[in-house]
Protein backbone atom coordinates (compact mmCIF):
# COMPACT_ATOMS: atom_id res chain seq x y z
CA UNK A 1 0.00 0.00 0.00
CA UNK A 2 0.90 3.65 -0.55
CA UNK A 3 -0.61 6.57 0.20
CA UNK A 4 -0.48 10.79 1.04
CA UNK A 5 -2.23 13.10 3.22
CA UNK A 6 -4.36 15.81 1.66
CA UNK A 7 -6.74 18.32 1.93
CA UNK A 8 -10.31 18.52 0.41
CA UNK A 9 -10.32 22.02 -1.60
CA UNK A 10 -13.53 21.71 -3.43
CA UNK A 11 -14.95 20.10 -6.71
CA UNK A 12 -15.33 20.71 -10.25
CA UNK A 13 -16.07 18.96 -13.26
CA UNK A 14 -14.05 17.61 -16.16
CA UNK A 15 -14.23 16.49 -19.61
CA UNK A 16 -13.06 13.21 -21.10
CA UNK A 17 -11.74 14.14 -25.19
CA UNK A 18 -15.54 12.60 -25.85
CA UNK A 19 -17.21 15.05 -24.23
CA UNK A 20 -18.03 13.07 -21.32
CA UNK A 21 -18.11 14.88 -17.96
CA UNK A 22 -16.68 13.55 -14.75
CA UNK A 23 -17.49 15.18 -11.76
CA UNK A 24 -14.48 15.24 -9.52
CA UNK A 25 -12.50 16.18 -6.18
CA UNK A 26 -9.43 18.93 -5.94
CA UNK A 27 -7.37 17.59 -2.87
CA UNK A 28 -4.42 19.48 -2.09
CA UNK A 29 -2.35 16.38 -1.33
CA UNK A 30 1.39 16.37 0.57
CA UNK A 31 3.79 16.99 -0.07
CA UNK A 32 3.99 14.90 3.08
CA UNK A 33 7.58 14.25 5.44
CA UNK A 34 8.44 11.03 6.51
CA UNK A 35 8.80 11.14 10.40
CA UNK A 36 9.50 7.60 11.42
CA UNK A 37 10.14 4.42 9.37
CA UNK A 38 8.55 1.85 11.88
CA UNK A 39 10.09 -1.82 11.13
CA UNK A 40 8.72 -5.38 12.10
CA UNK A 41 12.25 -5.49 14.25
CA UNK A 42 11.94 -2.32 16.30
CA UNK A 43 8.11 -2.10 16.30
CA UNK A 44 6.22 -5.15 15.95
CA UNK A 45 4.75 -4.06 12.04
CA UNK A 46 6.11 -2.49 9.05
CA UNK A 47 4.75 1.26 8.56
CA UNK A 48 5.86 4.65 7.06
CA UNK A 49 4.46 7.97 9.26
CA UNK A 50 3.73 10.94 6.91
CA UNK A 51 3.58 14.11 8.24
CA UNK A 52 1.44 16.83 6.30
CA UNK A 53 0.73 20.90 7.17
CA UNK A 54 2.22 23.27 8.74
CA UNK A 55 1.96 24.03 12.42
CA UNK A 56 2.97 26.99 14.13
CA UNK A 57 6.57 26.54 16.16
CA UNK A 58 5.02 28.06 19.51
CA UNK A 59 2.04 25.77 19.16
CA UNK A 60 4.30 22.68 18.98
CA UNK A 61 5.05 20.68 22.31
CA UNK A 62 8.58 20.20 22.97
CA UNK A 63 7.96 16.38 22.39
CA UNK A 64 6.63 16.70 18.60
CA UNK A 65 9.33 19.33 18.17
CA UNK A 66 11.81 16.40 19.11
CA UNK A 67 10.12 14.08 17.36
CA UNK A 68 9.97 15.98 13.72
CA UNK A 69 13.74 16.98 14.49
CA UNK A 70 14.72 13.56 14.10
CA UNK A 71 12.85 14.13 10.26
CA UNK A 72 15.18 17.20 10.31
CA UNK A 73 11.55 19.17 9.56
CA UNK A 74 9.70 21.92 11.28
CA UNK A 75 6.34 20.37 13.38
CA UNK A 76 3.98 19.42 11.30
CA UNK A 77 -0.63 19.34 11.85
CA UNK A 78 -1.18 16.30 10.99
CA UNK A 79 0.70 13.16 11.39
CA UNK A 80 -0.59 9.27 9.85
CA UNK A 81 0.87 6.30 9.54
CA UNK A 82 0.88 3.85 6.39
CA UNK A 83 0.66 -0.12 7.39
CA UNK A 84 3.03 -1.92 5.02
CA UNK A 85 3.67 0.93 2.59
CA UNK A 86 5.41 -0.07 -0.64
CA UNK A 87 7.00 3.21 -0.79
CA UNK A 88 11.10 2.46 0.02
CA UNK A 89 11.35 5.73 1.77
CA UNK A 90 14.02 7.25 4.53
CA UNK A 91 13.08 9.49 7.13
CA UNK A 92 12.96 12.64 6.16
CA UNK A 93 12.55 12.62 2.64
CA UNK A 94 9.18 13.98 0.92
CA UNK A 95 6.12 12.02 -0.43
CA UNK A 96 4.88 14.17 -3.63
CA UNK A 97 1.46 13.32 -5.62
CA UNK A 98 3.77 11.88 -8.00
CA UNK A 99 3.40 8.41 -6.35
CA UNK A 100 0.19 8.34 -8.01
CA UNK A 101 -0.20 8.24 -12.03
CA UNK A 102 -3.86 9.17 -14.02
CA UNK A 103 -6.23 6.51 -14.41
CA UNK A 104 -4.85 4.98 -11.07
CA UNK A 105 -7.61 3.50 -8.76
CA UNK A 106 -7.82 4.66 -5.39
CA UNK A 107 -9.33 4.99 -1.77
CA UNK A 108 -10.08 7.75 -0.28
CA UNK A 109 -10.49 8.24 3.34
CA UNK A 110 -12.23 10.83 5.05
CA UNK A 111 -14.57 11.95 7.91
CA UNK A 112 -18.25 13.06 7.09
CA UNK A 113 -19.65 16.14 7.82
CA UNK A 114 -21.31 16.11 11.29
CA UNK A 115 -24.89 15.89 10.64
CA UNK A 116 -25.82 16.92 14.71
CA UNK A 117 -28.97 14.79 16.44
CA UNK A 118 -30.92 13.29 13.67
CA UNK A 119 -33.67 11.09 13.46
CA UNK A 120 -33.67 8.08 11.96
CA UNK A 121 -35.19 8.67 8.59
CA UNK A 122 -31.56 10.90 7.73
CA UNK A 123 -30.14 8.83 10.07
CA UNK A 124 -31.22 5.13 9.01
CA UNK A 125 -33.21 6.09 5.87
CA UNK A 126 -36.05 4.43 7.54
CA UNK A 127 -39.17 5.36 5.44
CA UNK A 128 -41.73 6.76 8.15
CA UNK A 129 -44.97 5.96 9.39
CA UNK A 130 -48.02 6.22 7.24
CA UNK A 131 -49.45 8.71 4.79
CA UNK A 132 -49.86 12.05 5.04
CA UNK A 133 -53.57 12.30 4.74
CA UNK A 134 -56.60 9.53 5.54
CA UNK A 135 -56.69 10.76 9.42
CA UNK A 136 -53.17 10.09 10.46
CA UNK A 137 -51.69 11.77 13.03
CA UNK A 138 -48.04 13.40 13.09
CA UNK A 139 -46.44 10.99 13.08
CA UNK A 140 -44.45 10.97 9.38
CA UNK A 141 -40.88 10.59 10.32
CA UNK A 142 -41.20 8.64 13.72
CA UNK A 143 -39.60 5.45 13.98
CA UNK A 144 -43.02 3.25 14.68
CA UNK A 145 -42.26 -0.25 16.41
CA UNK A 146 -39.22 -1.39 18.46
CA UNK A 147 -39.89 -4.83 18.48
CA UNK A 148 -41.99 -7.40 20.13
CA UNK A 149 -44.38 -7.01 23.38
CA UNK A 150 -43.80 -9.74 26.10
CA UNK A 151 -41.71 -12.17 24.83
CA UNK A 152 -38.40 -10.50 24.96
CA UNK A 153 -40.03 -7.90 27.19
CA UNK A 154 -37.24 -5.27 25.95
CA UNK A 155 -35.48 -3.66 22.92
CA UNK A 156 -32.74 -5.57 21.43
CA UNK A 157 -29.72 -4.59 21.32
CA UNK A 158 -28.39 -2.78 18.44
CA UNK A 159 -31.46 -1.20 17.45
CA UNK A 160 -31.74 1.75 15.40
CA UNK A 161 -32.66 4.81 16.57
CA UNK A 162 -32.17 8.62 16.39
CA UNK A 163 -28.91 10.30 17.60
CA UNK A 164 -25.55 11.86 16.49
CA UNK A 165 -25.44 11.42 12.67
CA UNK A 166 -22.57 12.32 10.62
CA UNK A 167 -18.83 12.87 11.65
CA UNK A 168 -17.78 8.96 11.23
CA UNK A 169 -14.62 7.80 9.16
CA UNK A 170 -15.27 6.79 5.71
CA UNK A 171 -13.26 4.99 3.20
CA UNK A 172 -14.71 5.68 -0.51
CA UNK A 173 -13.20 2.37 -2.76
CA UNK A 174 -12.29 2.32 -6.88
CA UNK A 175 -12.28 6.53 -7.04
CA UNK A 176 -10.44 6.98 -10.44
CA UNK A 177 -7.15 9.55 -10.88
CA UNK A 178 -8.65 11.88 -13.07
CA UNK A 179 -5.50 14.74 -13.34
CA UNK A 180 -2.94 15.87 -11.44
CA UNK A 181 -1.02 18.57 -11.33
CA UNK A 182 2.06 18.34 -9.98
CA UNK A 183 3.37 21.57 -9.70
CA UNK A 184 0.90 22.48 -7.37
CA UNK A 185 0.30 19.22 -5.58
CA UNK A 186 -3.30 18.86 -6.68
CA UNK A 187 -4.68 15.55 -7.83
CA UNK A 188 -8.24 15.25 -9.06
CA UNK A 189 -10.49 12.28 -7.97
CA UNK A 190 -13.52 11.28 -9.79
CA UNK A 191 -16.77 12.05 -7.20
CA UNK A 192 -17.34 13.41 -4.24
CA UNK A 193 -15.09 12.52 -1.21
CA UNK A 194 -16.64 12.86 2.49
CA UNK A 195 -16.09 15.83 4.26
CA UNK A 196 -16.43 19.46 4.97
CA UNK A 197 -14.29 21.70 2.55
CA UNK A 198 -10.33 22.16 4.17
CA UNK A 199 -10.97 18.66 5.88
CA UNK A 200 -8.10 16.14 5.80
CA UNK A 201 -8.21 13.43 3.50
CA UNK A 202 -6.07 9.89 3.02
CA UNK A 203 -5.49 9.14 -0.55
CA UNK A 204 -4.16 5.32 -0.99
CA UNK A 205 -3.46 2.44 -3.23
CA UNK B 1 -5.34 32.58 -6.98
CA UNK B 2 -7.97 30.58 -5.09
CA UNK B 3 -7.16 26.60 -5.87
CA UNK B 4 -10.48 26.11 -7.24
CA UNK B 5 -9.59 28.50 -9.62
CA UNK B 6 -5.89 27.95 -10.96
CA UNK B 7 -7.60 24.48 -11.55
CA UNK B 8 -10.60 25.76 -13.93
CA UNK B 9 -7.93 27.99 -15.84
CA UNK B 10 -5.78 24.61 -16.29
CA UNK B 11 -8.59 22.58 -17.51
CA UNK B 12 -10.39 25.41 -20.10
CA UNK B 13 -7.50 26.14 -21.98
CA UNK B 14 -7.69 28.38 -25.01
CA UNK B 15 -11.67 28.23 -25.82
CA UNK B 16 -13.17 31.73 -27.28
CA UNK B 17 -16.30 32.12 -27.76
CA UNK B 18 -18.50 35.84 -28.13
CA UNK B 19 -19.69 37.67 -25.57
CA UNK B 20 -23.38 36.67 -25.15
CA UNK B 21 -26.03 36.29 -22.48
CA UNK B 22 -29.28 35.74 -21.78
CA UNK B 23 -32.00 36.77 -24.52
CA UNK B 24 -29.29 37.09 -27.34
CA UNK B 25 -29.76 34.49 -30.28
CA UNK B 26 -27.14 32.48 -31.17
CA UNK B 27 -26.33 29.19 -33.07
CA UNK B 28 -24.36 26.22 -31.25
CA UNK B 29 -22.23 24.44 -33.28
CA UNK B 30 -21.71 21.15 -32.13
CA UNK B 31 -20.06 17.90 -32.53
CA UNK B 32 -22.31 14.65 -33.21
CA UNK B 33 -20.63 10.96 -33.28
CA UNK B 34 -22.50 8.66 -35.51
CA UNK B 35 -20.34 5.39 -35.44
CA UNK B 36 -16.93 5.78 -36.13
CA UNK B 37 -18.41 9.62 -38.40
CA UNK B 38 -18.30 12.57 -36.95
CA UNK B 39 -20.10 15.64 -38.25
CA UNK B 40 -21.33 19.24 -37.15
CA UNK B 41 -24.19 19.99 -36.38
CA UNK B 42 -26.31 23.57 -35.28
CA UNK B 43 -28.82 24.27 -32.81
CA UNK B 44 -30.16 28.06 -33.36
CA UNK B 45 -32.12 29.84 -30.81
CA UNK B 46 -32.55 31.82 -27.68
CA UNK B 47 -30.05 31.47 -24.29
CA UNK B 48 -32.16 31.91 -21.58
CA UNK B 49 -30.12 30.98 -18.92
CA UNK B 50 -25.96 31.27 -18.25
CA UNK B 51 -24.99 29.26 -15.05
CA UNK B 52 -22.00 28.27 -13.74
CA UNK B 53 -18.50 29.24 -13.15
CA UNK B 54 -14.74 28.06 -14.74
CA UNK B 55 -14.73 24.29 -16.13
CA UNK B 56 -18.22 23.82 -14.86
CA UNK B 57 -19.66 27.20 -16.43
CA UNK B 58 -23.19 25.89 -19.12
CA UNK B 59 -26.03 27.79 -21.03
CA UNK B 60 -29.23 26.88 -22.11
CA UNK B 61 -30.44 27.40 -25.47
CA UNK B 62 -33.97 27.41 -25.99
CA UNK B 63 -36.07 27.18 -29.82
CA UNK B 64 -39.59 26.60 -30.82
CA UNK B 65 -39.12 23.20 -33.32
CA UNK B 66 -42.43 22.53 -35.02
CA UNK B 67 -44.27 24.63 -32.56
CA UNK B 68 -42.99 22.67 -29.94
CA UNK B 69 -40.14 24.15 -27.32
CA UNK B 70 -37.13 22.54 -26.82
CA UNK B 71 -34.20 23.54 -24.97
CA UNK B 72 -30.38 22.08 -24.56
CA UNK B 73 -27.75 22.84 -22.39
CA UNK B 74 -24.43 23.18 -23.68
CA UNK B 75 -21.28 23.19 -21.33
CA UNK B 76 -18.92 25.97 -22.59
CA UNK B 77 -15.78 23.91 -22.06
CA UNK B 78 -17.05 20.93 -23.75
CA UNK B 79 -15.03 19.53 -26.57
CA UNK B 80 -17.68 18.88 -28.58
CA UNK B 81 -19.30 22.51 -28.37
CA UNK B 82 -17.09 23.18 -31.22
CA UNK B 83 -18.53 26.99 -31.47
CA UNK B 84 -21.27 29.69 -30.43
CA UNK B 85 -22.13 32.30 -33.34
CA UNK B 86 -23.72 35.03 -31.73
CA UNK B 87 -26.99 36.12 -34.34
CA UNK B 88 -28.46 38.87 -32.36
CA UNK B 89 -28.26 41.28 -29.06
CA UNK B 90 -31.65 40.75 -27.18
CA UNK B 91 -33.27 43.43 -25.05
CA UNK B 92 -34.62 41.86 -21.95
CA UNK B 93 -34.37 42.68 -18.08
CA UNK B 94 -33.69 39.56 -16.41
CA UNK B 95 -30.63 36.93 -16.43
CA UNK B 96 -33.10 33.89 -16.31
CA UNK B 97 -35.68 33.92 -18.77
CA UNK B 98 -37.93 31.10 -17.77
CA UNK B 99 -40.81 33.12 -18.64
CA UNK B 100 -40.53 32.16 -22.08
CA UNK B 101 -41.48 28.77 -21.22
CA UNK B 102 -45.00 29.64 -20.60
CA UNK B 103 -44.87 32.17 -23.97
CA UNK B 104 -45.63 31.31 -27.35
CA UNK B 105 -46.32 33.02 -30.97
CA UNK B 106 -45.52 36.96 -30.71
CA UNK B 107 -45.34 37.34 -26.84
CA UNK B 108 -42.29 34.95 -27.13
CA UNK B 109 -40.28 36.96 -28.97
CA UNK B 110 -37.55 39.15 -28.06
CA UNK B 111 -36.68 42.59 -28.89
CA UNK B 112 -33.22 43.11 -30.79
CA UNK B 113 -31.33 45.41 -28.77
CA UNK B 114 -30.30 48.22 -30.91
CA UNK B 115 -26.55 49.58 -30.27
CA UNK B 116 -25.92 53.47 -31.15
CA UNK B 117 -22.64 52.35 -32.07
CA UNK B 118 -22.50 48.95 -34.23
CA UNK B 119 -20.20 47.20 -31.57
CA UNK B 120 -22.17 43.83 -31.37
CA UNK B 121 -20.28 41.09 -33.13
CA UNK B 122 -21.94 40.21 -36.23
Amino acid sequence: MKGIIGKKIGMTSIFDPTGKQTACTIIEAGPCVVTQVKTKESDGYNALQLSFGEKKEKRATKAEKNHFAKAQTAPKKFSKEFRDSSLEKNIGETVTVDIFEEGDKVEVVGTTKGKGFQGVVKRHGFSGVGEQSHGQHDRQRAPGSLGNSSDASRVMKGMRMAGRDGGDRVKLKGLKVVKIFADKNYILVSGSVPGHIGSIVLIQK
Amino acid sequence: MSAVAYVHEQLTGKKEFPRFKAGDNVTVNYKIIEGSKERIQSFKGDVIKKQGTGATASFTVRKISDGIGVERVFPFYSPNVESVVLNKTGHVRRAKLFYQRKRSGKSARIREKRMAVATAAK
